[in-house]
């Protein structure tokens, strides 16, 4: 028991170390590609729109993952009759918002949307999204460099996607 | 022509609310037609709110945006009387354009 506990530290310390270097290396491209978006600013996210896997498109367009925050509000319905127009909207507390995103899980293509958030904009979006089936909807806020998510499941009765 | 941008732009004193409905089908490319064809992928990708030359909004949009899409933000520095130009573009190189007066 002591030493497994005693050799925790330095396994530790290693294994950080270890996944702050595959950060880095993988984080090289993705960090590259949204600076150049970031800079850009007009660019549109072609790729992060492709991707199919929730986690990999919020990579994609951010390189970066969120934390779950309660000064985020999704609102959505619990049931959508048609998946084809969901009515989702989002608001925020937090300042310096920069950009706000909407994924939903199921889908084709999880990325839905993604606005930016010029200064003297409210961060606050009400648009209507297709869901092919029920999912989680996530929207992710980006404030002061920082993600932002809130998830909530909408359940679909009648899927967008020609179902 | 009636344009395909429709817009209602208020201020309410300090902050514009903006709600706009654009007739477009966005198509996934995913459905197929009666014949079974696939129906293309044809949906906007880009839509862009200026007022007094300055973005104060952009939306970059993927297939699961609905059909005749509807959005609606809110901003600051825009007064009654000032122009909101309204710009989209699709994937298949289609846009419009509508200037509305902030109300």
């Amino acid at each position: 028991m002591t030493t497994t506990t005693g050799s925790h530290p330095t396994r530790r310390l290693i294994l950080q170390g270890a996944a702050s270097v595959a950060l880095l290396g993988l984080g090289n491209l993705p960090f590259g590609a949204s600076f150049a978006l970031a800079a850009a600013n007009d660019k549109y996210p072609e790729e992060a729109f492709k991707l199919k896997n929730e986690a990999d498109a919020i990579e994609a367009l951010y390189g970066r993952t969120a934390e779950p925050s309660d000064k985020v509000k999704l609102d959505a319905p619990e049931i959508a009759e048609n998946g084809g127009v969901v009515p989702i909207s989002v608001t925020t507390t937090l300042d310096k918002v920069t950009s706000i995103s909407f994924f939903v899980a199921e889908n084709p293509n999880a990325l839905a949307a993604s606005y930016k958030i010029p200064d003297g904009t409210i961060p606050g979006i009400a648009n209507r999204l297709k869901m092919a089936k029920t999912s989680n909807v996530t929207a992710i806020v980006e404030a002061d460099g920082k993600l932002y998510s809130a998830t909530k499941e909408v359940k679909v009765t009648v899927g967008g996607c020609g179902g | 022509m009636a344009s395909s941008i429709r817009v209602r732009a208020t201020s309410n004193g300090d902050i514009t609310e903006v709600q706009t409905l654009i007739q477009h089908p966005m198509d996934t490319g995913l459905v197929k037609d009666a014949k079974g064809e696939p129906i293309p992928a044809h949906y906007i990708q880009e839509l862009k709110f200026e007022c007094n030359g300055k973005d104060v909004f952009v939306a970059n949009w993927g297939t699961a945006v609905s059909k005749d899409p509807y959005v609606k933000f809110s901003f600051k520095g825009g007064k009654k009387g000032d122009d909101l130009k309204i710009s989209w573009t699709d994937n298949k190189g289609g846009s419009d354009t509508i200037t509305a007066k902030i109300a």
